[in-house]
């Protein structure tokens, strides 16, 4: 396994977020990370990339043990988090932002072959590269958070919510450039309230209430389970 | 008249790159530690001393000290970020406020007791040279000061734009969180910003020697024309600083020369004032640059 969580628990303050969450993500695997609004799936993230104190349980990438690590020391491993709301750096230009993505050692050689790899991926990001991220629209800031990530040559791209706050026509450009992405053998673990759109893309995923995992299985098994139907799907 | 204002404007604009020096530092390191330092005067002070033995002791004309001062005070950056402010960062506000305060309050007085509240002058070959452009008067010694101060200043934003730690350090300033996913060390962003802005306010030190003196409470008069030139011009933000710096000279400049050589600092004050009432983000709005 890449990415292992065993009974993992996080809070904020005295308010518990998440409660012995266990998942896996194996090599090159894109899986789902499924639930409402605040039913802790950023948590888990935020858990894994460091941002958030583990209370209790483990999480272990590629055998090593990410408890108490610092997220710079945890991203050098290869785990990119596209945080929530996309996040760029707004006062940067696009091209400067992307270069930042690439500030940890294991990315830096390959600063010019990942920008290149970006801006094929993501045409519209190359025709704005001296533009200040903060000036773009809402779906082209989704671009280059994501292209930000991939700048650190991830084995593992964490991705939360890409979809939030973008057009349908949007939303769809988005997941095929993910698709794109995990077909060049990178793993995928996206955090999604639209969780239609997601079992589309990913193979297994776990479903998340109150901080809890309480369902999972192969994406197929799930999009006709009856439970996941009618609490996520509106069917 | 018109050359009375246009004497007034430069002898503003000469002492604005040395507000500049100032208000860059406290700006730089609240952008990207999000910490107001209260103490920065007292690193033009500790500046202005050093530069002051090297004169008196070694020879060492003062502005040709800063490549002394400079780094010796960046290094005391690096150490107060590491010893000192890391242990209230993410602590309540009091800690936070109240550090750098106590560390003024200590450098003065540790500074009254090494150096006495004598004022210390050095005399340069040109700290009574001027230029004499058509009617104007262009004293050497804060040419020298002004001009340095921009190139210094240039250099910063060079670094800031160009390097990789630099944009580490803005991106740092802009989303601290974020930054920190994509490998940023903070607490080595943090050391070199408490390092750079020292640095700045040493090289101010030197600058100011050949042409103002030494003492204990001097910084208090620089740090209180960079406090209001970083909320002229947006906290956080380089560029706006220097500019703010350098409108604050001038407006200083000209309330000594036409409402009274004891009040040149009503303008500025009244200029914080109608900022704070009206534009309270600053006069160039947005954020880190």
């Amino acid at each position: 396994m890449l990415l292992e969580l065993d009974g993992v628990s996080a809070s904020y303050g005295s308010v518990p977020a998440i409660g012995r969450v266990s998942i896996m993500v194996g090599e090159g695997e894109a899986v789902g990370l499924l639930g409402a609004n605040g039913a802790g799936k950023s948590t888990t993230l935020r858990a894994i990339s460091g941002l958030v104190r583990l209370s209790a349980g483990s999480i272990t990438f590629d055998g090593t043990r990410l408890a108490a690590m610092a997220p710079h020391k945890i991203s050098e491993l290869g785990i990119a988090h596209v945080p929530e709301g996309r996040q760029v750096f707004p006062e940067m230009s696009v091209q400067e932002n992307l270069e930042v993505g690439s500030y940890a050692p294991r990315a830096k050689p390959e600063r010019a072959r990942s920008l290149e790899l970006v801006y094929g991926i993501f045409p519209r990001l190359a025709e704005r590269r001296r533009q200040l991220a903060g000036t773009m629209s809402g779906g082209e800031q989704q671009m280059l958070a994501v292209g930000r990530g991939l700048m650190l040559k991830p084995r593992l791209l964490m991705l939360d919510e890409p979809s939030l706050g973008l057009a349908p026509v949007m939303t769809d450009v988005t997941f095929e450039k993910i698709q794109e992405i995990h077909k060049l053998g990178t793993a995928i673990l996206l955090v999604e309230q639209n969780v239609s759109r997601a079992l589309t893309l990913v193979a297994r995923a776990y479903v998340l209430e109150s901080g809890r995992v309480i369902m999972q299985g192969k994406s197929a098994e799930l999009a006709n389970n009856k439970d996941v139907q009618t609490a996520y799907l509106g069917i | 008249m018109l050359e009375t204002l246009a004497q007034a404007v430069i002898n503003g604009l000469l002492i604005g790159g040395i507000y500049a020096l100032v208000s860059i530092g406290v700006t730089l390191i609240f952008g990207v530690v999000k910490i107001v330092n209260f103490a920065q005067g007292e690193f033009v002070m500790i500046g202005m001393y050093l530069s002051f033995f090297l004169a008196t002791q070694f020879g060492i004309d003062p502005v040709v000290s800063l490549v002394v001062t400079m780094p010796v005070l960046f290094v005391v950056g690096v150490l107060i970020q590491h010893f000192l402010i890391r242990r209230v960062l993410g602590q309540n506000d009091m800690p936070q406020i109240f550090l750098t305060f106590a560390l003024s309050l200590l450098l003065v007085n540790l500074s009254l007791m090494l150096f006495t509240a004598n004022y210390r002058t050095v005399h340069t070959w040109y700290s009574d040279e001027a230029l004499h452009i058509g009617g104007l008067y262009i004293p050497l010694a804060k040419l020298f000061a002004f001009a340095l101060a921009m190139v210094l200043s240039a250099a910063l934003w060079i670094f800031l734009h160009t390097t990789d730690l630099g944009k580490a350090m803005r991106a740092a300033a802009q989303n601290r969180d974020v930054a920190m996913l994509m490998g940023i060390n903070p607490n080595r962003v943090f050391c070199v910003a408490l390092g750079v802005a020292l640095a700045l306010a040493g090289a101010a030190g030197s600058l100011l020697m050949p042409f103002y003196p030494a003492y204990p409470l001097v910084g208090q008069v620089f740090v209180l024309m960079a406090f209001v030139a970083v909320v002229l011009g947006t906290l956080g933000n380089v560029p706006g600083a220097l500019v703010a710096s350098l409108m604050m000279g001038v407006a200083e400049s000209l309330g000594i020369q036409f409402i009274g050589a004891d009040s040149g600092l009503i303008v500025v004050f009244l200029m914080l004032l109608l900022t704070l009432a009206l534009r309270p983000s600053g006069l160039a709005g947005g954020r880190a640059r």
